[in-house]
């Protein structure tokens, strides 16, 4: 009787397992995208924005207004791309300083870290694809 | 016999461990011992490494010098305005410091920027109030190279230097260094750790008792 129930719950268990690994892929490209964008941000943009996206006084803009996140999600690679020298609003406030830029960072790299950015700080604006990514730079101004 | 050279030790070994050692915290830097003619006695004193006088721009092109800093107790560091590597990281801990202490008259910071040719105090006026920082309480200084790179090497003991290699052409330590009212230097703190930044805040304190002891 004890071993039926184990055996039972043995069986159950490994269905579900089958059925959790059956994710989509873009699922699983979500969250492999996430973890390695998480990496790339400690490395490039942590510093300035900070672990927790606040920013530094006006110095350096937070990446918690997810409004100006989403009307300029298209923009977003050519500024890590290329740097952002313009002056921008976030939450009315000015922003005047210069954001270096990030020549060195693969197209894979950049929608990995928009990912990271996009989904994190109080955002929640899904997956990003290098296709994608490739399709800002080419818009770049 | 045994017994009672047993209890001795035992005696001596939780003494020493109860003994409450001096928490005061070190003088760090050189130190050189002179002998002094006391009262017809010969003794001997350690003169401890301070730091010396100094002439600086602050962010509103007023002159600082080591006077403004007489019987104050400072935390000194060097950054320059448009680096994106550790400065940032400094001064988002460093502000927190600075709002525990403001308004504090006993405490000061000073930071020295070693971007000689571009961070004019107008520069600097600019990083300042972006940061949030008002007053005077809190000085950014532009100085000549070498009083600048001289006084990090010698007497804040930070490396500091001009580097054509890097990218950025500037290369310096975070050391966030702590100087009591005598200008010796009383601790240093990595200042783009949050913990150790935390460890400045406590000794800061540690400090101002020290001197409220001084001062009765």
């Amino acid at each position: 009787m004890r071993n039926r129930i184990i055996y039972t719950l043995l069986f159950l268990l490994s269905i579900s397992a089958v059925f959790h690994s059956c994710q989509n892929e873009e699922g699983i490209n979500y969250k492999r995208y996430y973890v390695n964008g998480k990496g790339i941000y400690e490395k490039n943009c942590q510093s300035c924005h900070g672990a927790d996206g606040k920013g530094l006084g006006t110095l350096y803009p937070p990446l918690t207004d997810s409004l100006y996140l989403k009307q300029n999600k298209n923009k977003l690679a050519c500024i890590i791309k290329n740097g952002q020298n313009e002056t921008i609003q976030i939450n009315n406030v000015p922003f005047d300083g210069n954001m270096p830029a990030n020549p060195n960072l693969a197209d894979i790299d950049i929608a990995q870290v928009i990912v990271y950015i996009t989904n994190s700080f109080g955002n929640k604006q899904g997956f990003y694809s290098d296709q994608q990514v490739l399709n800002d730079l080419n818009n770049c101004k | 016999m045994n017994k009672i050279l047993f209890f001795t030790i035992a005696a001596a070994l939780i003494q020493s461990c109860t003994n409450k050692s001096d928490d005061r915290l070190p003088i760090l830097g050189s130190r050189e011992p002179v002998e002094k003619n006391v009262n017809g006695k010969t003794v001997v004193d350690t003169i401890y490494q301070t730091i010396p006088p100094f002439s600086y721009l602050n962010q509103d092109s007023i002159a600082v010098t080591d006077k403004d800093f007489d019987g104050k107790i400072y935390v000194s560091d060097f950054f320059f305005t448009s680096c994106t590597t550790i400065c940032p990281v400094m001064h988002r801990n460093m502000l927190n410091v600075y709002n525990k202490y403001k308004g504090n008259p006993k405490i000061k910071f000073l930071s020295h920027s070693i971007d000689i040719k571009y961070d004019l105090p107008s520069r600097l006026k600019k990083y300042a109030t972006k940061l949030g920082v008002e007053g005077n309480q809190w000085e950014f200084v532009h100085g000549s190279r070498d009083s600048i790179f001289g006084i990090a090497a010698k007497s804040y003991l930070v490396s500091a230097f001009e580097d054509s290699t890097d990218p950025q052409g500037l290369v310096h330590q975070g050391w966030f260094i702590l100087v009591d009212t005598k200008k010796h230097l009383r601790g240093a703190y990595d200042g783009t750790k949050e913990n150790q930044v935390k460890q400045l805040m406590l000794d800061i304190d540690k400090l101002l008792a020290e001197e409220a002891a001084n001062e009765k």
